[in-house]
């Protein structure tokens, strides 16, 4: 089905749970886009200006050769492999964390003075920068700083740089096409939405009541156009079947 | 001096082309007037491709939806923001105002959360039971048959619940609620707080051909393919366009409106951004719908020998009166949902339930009331899902009720995070505030943006009756979060940081400044949006706004808006235009 088709259906309101905006645009939707490209330079819901910029900054990296092995090694002792889905880094969570930098000029020395601390704890400790600690090197140095509970006092400048590599980690991750199939992320797709499966209802001892069953849309009349009494009371159509 | 013409003399100039502008482009449109639209931003329309942001997901942002840019994230429809390049504003020393724009077709619409509230019939007499403020020179019954014909054309659902002072409506039906929103309704009923399903403008099913009915994808903030939201450039804007008679100029940035010697006025000049040359349109009738303080800032801008003080401004009200919606929150996270099922949960781009106010505020010590909006589910992950662990983690147990510490990493972490997802719920309380003579924007004397055009300078304080509606939110948020089994996420907001109060304009509800009034020496416009001081002069955005209940102010504004374009069709009639 081509969009053009699909957006008929979608106004129609006969578009179920499934079907799915994948088949791409047709030569009309391109030619109309490639019009208003031209016109205004939007593409791909970004203005002409934003386009530019991130342009811009995709042509550039942030982190030098020894930082990015660093990042590397870091991102997937926070998001490692296991026995549901990849590491951060095969998610390409590196990549990302780049970007953030170099989007958000602010999170730059906080982040380069972050990894040279870390190097410089290592050094003192093990004789090496952290990327070439021993992997039990490594998880001492980290069991050190991750934990905001434990953490003593000549450490904390450690801590915090790893809350922030946490949360950029963990986000990278969990924004990747990687993270949201491990999430099992199941939304983003036109559906048909008709309340809380029963079996989830029903193991959190939840019902929809009476009035909220008989008020609420019935998958069945979504087509059809609404019309009211004077008084607003909204005219039911007759439902066969409301599954 | 000669300036260039753009167009014929139309029968209505409109600068806007949000709720307010749109609406009247609509409704004049069809009663047969010739009306230019005059946008300051580019053409829109989430329909087309090239300006698709719906249904991508969140790698297609190479920042993965963060607000570097927007301030709702990459996906989010609004163009512009509390900053804009090239179009400051400024604060007086030890005040507060953060002003939003959305430069583009249809505005601010683009990106609202579509709760479409009536305001009640003591919302426009507050005066009358508090003392403060000022009554609206108009009362619930006359504007209710304009919020009869917004619902029925443009759609809102909800349900008839018979409530004083949240008038029930031409309602479609309301999604069921999700499965956090039933914990939300449990809680409530357990200690007397109403909840009760939401109201937003949002097709469940269809009210014309022309658009379509929702697909449930959670994303109207981001614009809809089948224009099954309200958005004034997809509902009202682009099919008077379709049916002639309206002549669109985007990227036109109004500087102020020309008038003649009797004071009247004749027409707009702009500065096209493009070109950045400046152009005249003509008029017989300018109607202003740019925002209540954009609005005030062309009136002001707008000094002749006829108007010195800015026109229609006699008064010296005009940006007087500024007020937003008070906005605080808290957030919990729910044991009972930790380690979910998944299924698709993402509803309509809303909230499915709500709170109005439900309290007398007879007997409490603040004088205006707050609604509540309530957030969570499993909606779609975009920059900033999974973090924060360093703290959120210890609410997080596992099969055998232990709980996780903070922080960490490995494994165990990456379990927390799947197990967490879904888990918390927040509450927004979002209030009326007390409008202030003392609150107002005015021209700033020493600056201009990069137009030439003199900038707003704003000065606006939070009184008692805001601080204490505040804390009585955070007593509230702390109650409910609680009943519902939630265990709360950080410390509870005290007198030290204003009990969490947003700053002003951060709820982006701006009204009051050209407020509406009997008394020509207290107010700008009458009753009927009309300037007292130029009788072809409307203003038919929330400017007109007398107080701004404890309700979201869009569907007021397509109302009133609809409202004035009826007058001025019968005022034409009648030759009085």
């Amino acid at each position: 089905m081509d969009r053009r088709e699909y957006v008929k259906l979608m106004l129609a309101g006969s578009v179920g749970a499934g079907l799915f905006l994948q088949s791409g645009c047709t030569a009309e939707d391109r030619r109309e886009s490639e019009e208003i490209l031209e016109a205004t330079g939007a593409d791909r819901g970004y203005t002409a200006i934003e386009l530019e910029r991130d342009q811009k900054l995709q042509e550039k990296t942030f982190f030098n050769r020894h930082e990015r092995a660093t990042v590397d090694q870091l991102a997937d002792w926070i998001i490692p492999e296991d026995d549901r889905s990849p590491g951060a880094v095969e998610a390409g969570v590196p990549d990302f964390i780049d970007f953030m930098m170099l989007d958000m000029p602010d999170m730059q020395v906080p982040m380069r003075g972050g990894l040279m601390w870390l190097d410089n704890r290592s050094r003192d400790l093990f004789g090496a920068p952290f990327a070439g600690c021993t992997r039990d090197q490594q998880q001492e140095i980290l069991d050190r700083i991750a934990w905001p509970d434990r953490v003593e006092p000549d450490w904390e400048y450690g801590m915090r740089f790893f809350n922030r590599m946490r949360d950029l980690v963990a986000t990278g991750f969990f924004t990747s096409e990687t993270g949201l199939k491990d999430l099992d992320y199941k939304g983003n797709q036109p559906n048909v939405w008709d309340g809380v499966p029963d079996e989830v209802l029903e193991k959190h001892g939840l019902a929809y009541d009476e009035k909220t069953l008989n008020e609420s849309v019935q998958p069945g009349e979504r087509g059809v156009r609404a019309e009211w009494t004077d008084s607003g009371e909204l005219l039911r159509p007759r439902m066969v079947d409301n599954k | 001096m000669q300036i260039q013409t753009k167009g014929d003399l139309y029968d209505a100039v409109i600068v806007g082309s949000g709720a307010g502008g749109g609406m009247a482009a609509n409704i004049l449109s069809k009663a047969g007037l010739s009306v230019a639209v005059l946008e300051a931003g580019g053409f829109y329309d989430p329909a087309q491709e090239a300006y698709r942001t719906q249904l991508r997901w969140p790698w297609e942002s190479p920042r993965r939806g963060a607000s570097t840019h927007r301030p709702f994230g990459d996906f989010d429809a609004a163009w512009g923001g509390w900053e804009i390049d090239g179009e400051p504003y400024t604060r007086q020393e030890g005040t507060r105002f953060d002003w939003f724009r959305s430069r583009m077709l249809g505005g601010r619409t683009n990106h609202w959360g579509r709760i479409s509230l009536r305001f009640g019939p003591k919302d426009f007499k507050r005066k009358d039971q508090d003392g403060l403020g000022e009554n609206w020179p108009v009362t619930y019954e006359e504007i209710a048959p304009y919020y009869d014909r917004v619902d029925k054309s443009i759609g809102v659902f909800g349900t008839h619940e018979g409530r004083e002072n949240d008038p029930d409506g031409f309602f479609l039906p309301p999604p069921k609620p999700r499965l956090h929103e039933l914990y939300v309704k449990r809680g409530g009923e357990k200690i007397g707080i109403p909840v009760i399903p939401n109201r937003l403008s949002i097709l469940t099913r269809p009210v014309s051909s022309e658009r379509g009915v929702c697909f449930y994808c959670n994303q109207c903030n981001r614009g809809c393919q089948a224009y099954a939201d309200f958005s004034a450039g997809s509902c009202l804007v682009q099919p008077a366009m379709k049916r002639g008679q309206v002549d669109l100029y985007t990227d036109a940035m109004v500087r102020e409106v020309t008038t003649d010697q009797t004071g009247q006025a004749t027409g707009v000049i702009f500065i096209d951004k493009r070109d950045r040359e400046e152009y005249l349109v003509r008029g017989r009738t300018v109607l202003l719908g740019a925002s209540a303080c954009e609005s005030a800032r062309i009136l002001l801008n707008s000094r002749s020998p006829e108007h010195p003080d800015g026109l229609a401004n006699s008064s010296g009200v005009v940006g007087r009166y500024l007020h937003d919606s008070t906005g605080a929150d808290r957030m919990a996270v729910i044991p009972a949902l930790l380690n979910r099922d998944r299924y698709n949960e993402d509803g309509v781009g809303g909230a499915h339930v709500y709170t109005p106010w439900w309290l007398d505020n007879a007997t409490l010590d603040f004088p205006r009331g707050y609604h509540l909006e309530f957030w969570g589910g499993m909606s779609m992950p975009a920059y900033g899902f999974g973090g924060g662990m360093d703290t959120l983690r210890r609410y997080v147990r596992d099969e055998f009720g232990n709980l996780s510490p903070a922080g960490g990493y490995g494994a165990g972490l990456k379990r927390d995070i799947r197990a967490i997802y879904g888990a918390t719920v927040g509450i927004s309380g979002r209030g009326e505030s007390v409008p202030q003579y003392e609150n107002y924007c005015e021209i700033d004397p020493e600056r201009i943006d990069q137009f030439g055009i003199p900038v707003l300078t704003f000065n606006y304080r939070w009184s008692e009756h805001e601080l204490g509606q505040a804390r009585h939110m955070q007593d509230t948020f702390e109650e409910m979060l609680t009943s519902m089994g939630g265990e709360l996420v950080g410390e509870k907001a005290g007198a030290d940081r204003e009990y969490g109060l947003h700053a002003p304009g951060r709820i982006i509800h701006e009204v009051g400044t050209t407020r509406m009034g009997n008394d020509p020496a207290t107010s700008v416009l009458n009753k009927f949006g009309q300037a007292h001081d130029c009788k072809n002069l409307f203003v038919v955005d929330a400017g007109s706004f007398v107080s701004q209940a404890d309700k979201n102010p869009t569907w007021t504004i397509l109302a009133l808006s609809w409202r004035t374009s009826d007058y001025i069709v019968e005022q034409m009639k009648k030759g009085e235009l």
